[in-house]
């Protein structure tokens, strides 16, 4: 065995040397596949390392450099980066297996690029999860940002232009407009910006109390990648992207290290005694709060008027991701686990959805929401996934996204917001409808007059590649088989939560 | 006599006595390859003065062994010597970067009038810099601009605008560098003396009319020399017509250089006492560099030539170190200097660049930069990182330079301006961005005249860029020697000055 500070440097350079590897078999399209699918598994068997090094009690750390005088470039792994490190790590194998069963099946252009891109956005995610301070957590944070921008602008038309100039302009713009000044402001009050458990703030109790408002504002802002509104334009623009991308980036790696950022704020720098209660801030974190959930039914309310499947879940996205901002906000050690527990059910559920969307137009070409009636007969499997994927964002046992919504509940009901339970509740309904109502369709709807018909192999051209078995027509079984697999996770976890539960406990100053 | 005893001479000695060599050169290969011989030389020894400075803290070298006041000093401490190391190493950068450049650019007849004129810039940069006497200041600061002129007129062959812009400068420069001598003229009537540490000195306690004209007319005449918004308007023009390797060189160095003489004489002629300095702080300099930094940096969006879009930038990027300094605190002071430093390594690579584009596309507009990275690869990706480092994306020098000058505005309480900084820099994200999808995203014109063959810059030119854009991500990571120096710099700058370090 490895010991877990090796692994924490190695998980953030061995993505680096696949990118390496990729970029030599370029002309090799099998090599260059197995050359991310190996960088896949041996990061996987690295973040695992961490993980049960974090859960046996180990806190690894490792120091890069030292930039600026108590500005090091530092990683220390804790419960929530190593849970991010396995989910984002354990997913890129998964979505690697649907990459090349989707960019094949299409004929993209540009895969070596594409594959390099994701290898490098990756090694950036591996610095979020791990980083020790917000200095860290910053640099990999732009990292990520850039490393994603020829992938969303991969097909490199008009559209894809324009929908790359809002994913970096909004990014770049909070990122540098807001979170910078809010973590310099930090370091220049504090002296510090190293995570530690229990926050920063309440030391410096007299200093940041006035601003805690204003600094968890530029926080809760500044993390675009978070995309609560009204930051959230560039997560729907960045759907220009090939399906895979927006299937891992942008329902688990980008948006995850969003909330994920979020989420470290504020337990790490803030401190949610700071924030609650009798702390210095406390009732600083309500009006955010109160602006999660607006987002979280604004967000659904848009989702349902969107007839672009991969709209209508970016739209559900920008709601579920508000989920783990209204968690932090909430300041309760239990909304906080909620937050922390829907990192992982999200990711899951959404990436799921995400690749169930990319099947179906691979096999059919279609992407409106609309054309798909009575689909699930022609795709049972992949509307079968579907359906469990939907099923775990809406919250319904016994699927993993049913216990982070119980948490967020109870963190309501401990911090006295009942009118919060009142959102999730209604969140859950509208969820039900725009979620639910598309395998409804597929599967008991005939198809409209006009539709395409089931299409059968020799129709050529633009019937799109995948198996033919029987009336039966379902995507590549690269591309099949993957969201299966993440809907059987969706599943499986759902049992245990429990271990979820004790594995995150130190987070909220639990044993 | 020992070379040791001699060193604080050198550079100027070095270039100012082999300079006029090139003039005998056959023209061609050889004046280039003196010039390069001449300023690796320079460069060398200012970066053993670094190293001598940095252990002794202050050298002082008296010329012709005449002792100050009455002869010349010169007199480096931690802040010249970094300027200096600075300036002749973005000289030994951009002199072997020269060649395919100048020769696809000038008249292969004035090459050796070419770095002739260049190594003598050169020489009267150092000089401003090194030297401890206030007219020996004014005296160099001529020698360089009465060079750039010249250098800057040369790109005549290329673009005619090129004269009227060099003209133009002339004007500006010469009211410039007349209303400076006016200005130490004047302090002289008041002091008696030339000699800076003198002249600190004899200033103590007084605040006269006198004084206070003198300090008004240097203020204005250096401003006028860096660019200070809204005296900047030679400079768009000069820099976009000059020839680009001349461009180059001055954007990263002349600027600088003249931030630097501000500095030396706010900080080290006069001392906090002197009222009036407070107030060039407060109404001066904080309002002028936001004003800069916003105006100039909005100019530069709308700009669709990219050398005019990068000049406009130079001038909001100064806005930085006018900022820094206006808050009269160490932190703000480091900032300065550090910026000084980074943005000439940021702006010394993109202006490489844009001459890489020009030697192949034979122009600078930005419809010469579509589809680049499918023809030049190398050299966009060398335009990418340093337009990275400009906007102050972590890694870079960029972030470290915004790093500093938030933390000064934050430490000083102008939360506001740190503010301001971030929003100014997101507008070069946009003047950047805006290339960088040209390069990225546009089809490459195939006919036309803005068609470009396949093929990247020489390598004589690729190594030279690529080492000042190693430059930028090395000493975005390791700032020992930026931000360590320029600390320590400021906190002796600071305790002559009388502030509180």
């Amino acid at each position: 065995m490895i010991s877990p500070g090796l692994a924490i440097v190695l998980s953030l350079w061995v993505p680096i040397l696949g990118c390496v590897a990729v970029w030599l078999f370029d002309k090799q399209p099998n090599l260059r596949e197995a050359a991310t699918l190996i960088t896949g598994a041996v990061l996987l068997f690295l973040t695992i390392t961490v993980f049960m090094a974090v859960g046996a009690g180990e806190r690894p750390g490792y120091l890069l450099i030292e930039v600026i005088d108590g500005l090091p470039i530092s990683f220390q792994a804790e419960p929530l980066g190593a849970l991010f490190a396995v989910i984002a790590s354990g997913l890129w194998v998964v979505n690697s297996v649907y990459s090349i069963g989707y960019m094949r099946g299409s004929n993209e252009k540009h895969q070596t690029r594409f594959y390099m891109s994701f290898a490098v956005a990756i090694s950036a995610a591996m610095g979020v999860a791990f980083a020790a301070n917000l200095f860290t957590l910053f640099i990999f944070y732009e990292v990520l940002t850039l490393s994603t921008f020829p992938l969303v602008t991969h097909k490199g038309d008009a559209n894809a232009r324009r929908g790359g100039r809002i994913y970096l302009g909004v990014l770049m713009a909070t990122s540098i407009g807001l979170l910078l000044p809010a973590i310099v402001w930090t370091y220049a009050i504090t002296g510090t910006t190293e995570f530690t458990v229990g926050g920063i703030f309440a030391q410096h109790s007299d200093a940041v109390a006035p601003i805690t408002g204003v600094l968890l504002g530029l926080y809760a802002f500044g993390i675009g990648k978070a995309a609560l509104m009204p930051a959230h334009p560039w997560l729907p623009n960045a759907m220009v992207a090939p399906t895979p991308v927006s299937a891992f980036l942008h329902a688990v790696a980008v948006v995850k290290a969003g909330v994920f950022s979020i989420l470290k704020v504020v337990v790490y720098i803030f401190g949610i005694d700071f924030l609650s209660g009798s702390g210095g801030g406390a009732g600083a974190s309500v009006p955010f709060m109160w602006i999660a959930a607006i987002s979280i039914l604004l967000a659904s309310s848009i989702a349902m008027h969107k007839d672009n499947l991969k709209a209508r879940l970016a739209y559900s996205t920008v709601s579920q991701l508000s989920y783990v901002t209204l968690g932090a906000m909430l300041a309760t050690q239990m909304g906080v686990m909620g937050g922390a527990m829907q990192i992982a059910a999200h990711a899951l559920g959404k990436m799921t959805l995400f690749m169930c969307a990319g099947a179906i137009y691979i096999a059919h070409h279609k992407t409106l929401v609309s054309e798909m009636r009575g689909m699930g007969r022609i795709m049972p499997f992949t509307f079968g996934a579907f359906i469990l994927g939907a099923m775990s964002i809406i919250g319904l046992p016994p699927l993993a996204g049913s216990w982070p919504k119980f948490f967020l509940m109870l963190g309501s009901a401990d911090a006295g917001q009942l009118a919060i339970i009142a959102v999730l509740m209604i969140s859950s309904i509208l969820n039900v409808i725009y979620l639910l109502s598309i395998p409804v369709q597929a599967f008991y709807l005939n198809p409209a007059e006009g539709d395409a018909k089931p299409q059968g192999a020799n129709e050529g051209g633009n019937g799109g590649t995948g198996i033919q078995w029987g009336a039966l027509k379902e995507a590549p079984i690269l591309c099949l088989l993957p969201p299966l697999f993440t809907a059987t996770g969706a599943f499986i976890l759902f049992f245990f939560s429990g271990a979820l539960y004790n594995y995150l406990k130190p987070l909220i100053g639990g044993g | 006599m020992s070379l040791i005893a001699q060193l604080p001479v050198l550079p100027v000695i070095i270039p100012l006595v082999l300079a006029p060599i090139t003039l005998l050169l056959p023209k061609g290969r050889a004046p280039h390859l003196w010039a390069t011989a001449v300023s690796w030389l320079t460069f060398a020894s200012c970066a053993w003065l670094l190293m001598e400075v940095s252990e002794v803290g202050l050298i002082s070298y008296y010329l012709g062994d005449w002792a100050p006041p009455l002869g010349i000093e010169y007199r480096i401490d931690l802040a010249n010597a970094l300027v200096l190391l600075l300036v002749s190493a973005l000289a030994a950068v951009v002199f072997p970067f020269a060649y395919e450049s100048v020769k696809a650019e000038i008249d292969e007849r004035q090459s050796p009038y070419f770095y002739g004129a260049l190594l003598i810039c050169m020489t009267g940069l150092l000089g401003v810099t090194i030297t401890g006497d206030a007219f020996n200041v004014f005296v160099f600061l001529e020698i360089s601009s009465l060079s750039t002129y010249a250098l800057i007129a040369m790109g005549a062959r290329r673009d005619r605008r090129a004269l009227t812009a060099s003209f133009n400068y002339l004007v500006m420069g010469t009211i410039g560098a007349t209303f400076f001598v006016i200005g130490i003229g004047l302090l002289y009537q008041a002091t008696g003396t030339l000699n800076m540490a003198d002249l600190h000195d004899k200033l103590i306690g007084q605040d006269n009319r006198m004084v206070q004209a003198g300090f008004a007319f240097i203020l204005v005449g250096v401003g006028l020399k860096l660019a200070m918004f809204p005296m900047h308007l030679w400079l768009p023009n000069a820099y976009a017509y000059a020839p680009s390797a001349v461009t180059a060189f001055i954007a990263a160095t002349a600027t600088k250089v003249a931030v630097y003489v501000l500095i030396r004489f706010f900080f080290s002629v006069f001392n906090f006492d002197f009222p009036f300095i407070g107030a060039a702080f407060t109404y001066v300099l904080l309002p002028l560099g936001l004003a800069g930094m916003f105006i100039a940096s909005l100019a530069a969006v709308f700009q669709d030539d990219v050398k005019r879009m990068l000049a406009y930038s130079s001038v909001a990027q100064i806005g930085y170190m006018l900022l820094g300094l206006s808050f009269a605190t160490v932190e703000g002071l480091t900032a300065s200097l550090v910026h000084v430093f980074n943005h000439a390594l940021m702006k010394g690579a993109l202006f490489m660049a844009v001459a890489c584009v020009v030697l192949r596309a034979g122009s600078h507009s930005i419809h010469a930069f579509a589809g680049l990275s499918k023809r030049m690869p190398v050299t966009t990706w060398a335009f990418l990182i340093s337009g990275l480092s400009l906007i102050g994306v972590p890694l870079t020098v960029g972030f470290v330079s915004k790093w500093y000058l938030l933390e000064a505005a934050f430490a000083a309480g102008h939360w506001y301006a740190g503010f301001l900084i971030v929003a100014s820099s997101l507008i070069a994200l946009l003047y950047i961005g805006r290339v960088a999808e040209v390069m990225l995203l546009r089809e490459p014109a195939t006919e036309g005249p803005y068609a470009i063959q396949e093929k990247d810059a020489p390598l004589s030119m690729l190594i030279p860029m690529w080492v000042l854009v190693a430059a930028n991500i090395y000493f975005g990571v390791r700032t020992d020697l930026t931000g360590g120096l320029a600390e320590r710099a400021a906190a002796a700058l600071m305790t002559v000055a009388g502030g509180t370090p």
